[in-house]
């Protein structure tokens, strides 16, 4: 459920571009949804397209890059990948971990068409 | 549809106060124009060039975060100390505020926003503490989001100095990707709920500021570890504030009542 408010929020922004750039309709977005950031991608294209209906969004295709979690050991600094089930640096057993890529979510770009 | 005016709300979350039947404010987000929209058969795309590529760099959620902190210059303006609580249904959020807020309440004022799907019951309990509140119902939605939460302190009138308590719509998973404007977010597990939970809902766990076990006094009758609990919890967020106690029985509620009279003095 939390992916279709969420659909609506990315509809609802890239219409607001798409008008001010004068589209005519959107044919692709990409987003960036990291593996931590607690959404399901799948359920996020499934929500997409009842939530763009009627939209300049409608017949869009989303295209999503799914970076993967990494950590930052904050005691003795190197990086690891992170799937946060265990933060916990694997050479100093630290748990003093930051995320330092994984939890992106954004709207990298749409792509816009004329007036057909 | 809206029962008490007759209006369509389907997807529009309505504010109310308990014993006011009359009273209810929607909280309507945006108005979209979608008569001029374009629409084209299928089997006439030409996705194949042709299309401009504008960069967005946006975050998804930038309209929620934006409205999250003018909430939040607002409460600091006015020192007003909100805590935004989360957790599955039934863990205990209602209950837990019944019992921390006579005490506050001899120190701060305190307000109350309740957030359901549906009933004013939450808010009927909290009222019977004699402290201002009012209840959020989202209809299908399943948490909270900044405007709610805007619109409510708006037809709350919280004082300043007060501490604002935030319960959100039992749910451990989308209210997290929320921000409401609050100063911590306090999640709350039960010892009935499996003490994998911080594992299974590491996201919610993470963003929290403080994690309170609760219903302690059921732990001789249920199968949980509240040592290993706290450890996942960590695992998790090691910045986690971590406390344990029952709302029934008053156990361990001490240490939670100063802990947040301390951030309350401090804020
Ligand atoms: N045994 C026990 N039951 C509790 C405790 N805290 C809450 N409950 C019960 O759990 C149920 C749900 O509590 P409630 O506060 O409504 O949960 P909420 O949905 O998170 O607001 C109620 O029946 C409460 O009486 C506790 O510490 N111990
Ligand atoms: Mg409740
Ligand atoms: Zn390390
Ligand atoms: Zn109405
Ligand atoms: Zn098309
Ligand atoms: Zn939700």
């Amino acid at each position: 459920m939390h992916e279709m408010s969420i659909a609506l929020s990315i509809v609802e922004a890239v219409e607001e571009s798409a008008r001010k750039e004068g589209a005519g309709w959107i044919s692709e977005i990409e987003l960036l949804v990291g593996k931590l950031a607690g959404i399901e991608p799948e359920s996020l294209k499934f929500c997409f397209s009842a939530a763009a209906k009627g939209t300049l969004a409608e017949n869009a295709v989303l295209a999503i890059e799914e970076p993967e979690g990494v950590g930052e050991c904050g005691e003795c600094g190197i990086t690891f990948p992170v799937n946060f089930y265990y933060a916990e640096c694997p050479a100093c057993r630290s748990l003093r971990v930051k995320i330092i890529s994984g939890e992106e979510f954004l709207i990298q770009s749409m792509t816009i068409e004329e007036e057909k | 549809m809206c029962d008490t005016c007759g209006c369509s709300t389907e997807d529009w979350a309505v504010l109310r106060k308990p014993g006011q039947s009359d009273y209810h404010v929607h909280v309507n987000e945006h108005e979209h124009a979608h008569g001029e929209h374009h629409r084209h058969e299928h089997g006439d795309h030409h996705h194949e060039g042709g299309g401009r590529k504008v960069v967005l760099e946006q975050d998804v959620l930038q309209k929620n975060n934006l409205l999250a902190e003018r909430n939040r210059g607002y409460f600091e303006a006015r020192k007003i100390f909100a805590l935004n609580f989360l957790s599955s249904p039934g863990s205990g959020k209602t209950s837990l505020l019944e019992k921390i807020i006579p005490a506050l309440q001899q120190r701060f004022p305190v307000a109350v926003i309740e957030g359901d799907q549906q009933t004013t019951n939450d808010a009927e309990r909290i009222q019977a503490l004699g402290v201002p509140v009012i209840q959020i119902n989202t209809g299908s939605g399943c948490h909270l989001d900044a405007l709610m939460v805007n619109r409510a302190v708006k037809e709350l009138d919280v004082e300043d100095n007060s501490l604002l308590c935030i319960e959100n719509v039992g749910n451990l998973v989308c209210p997290a990707l929320f921000d409401l404007g609050e100063a911590l977010k306090v999640v709350i597990i039960s010892v009935t709920e499996g003490d994998d939970k911080p594992l299974k809902y590491p996201t919610m766990f993470h963003e929290a500021d403080l994690c309170i076990l609760n219903k302690i006094d059921l732990l001789p009758y249920v199968e949980f570890d509240a040592a290993k609990c706290r450890e996942n919890a960590m695992r998790v967020n090691h910045h986690l504030e971590w406390f344990e106690l029952s709302a029934k029985t008053g156990e361990g509620l001490a240490a939670l009542q100063e802990w947040l009279e301390d951030k309350l003095a401090q804020h």
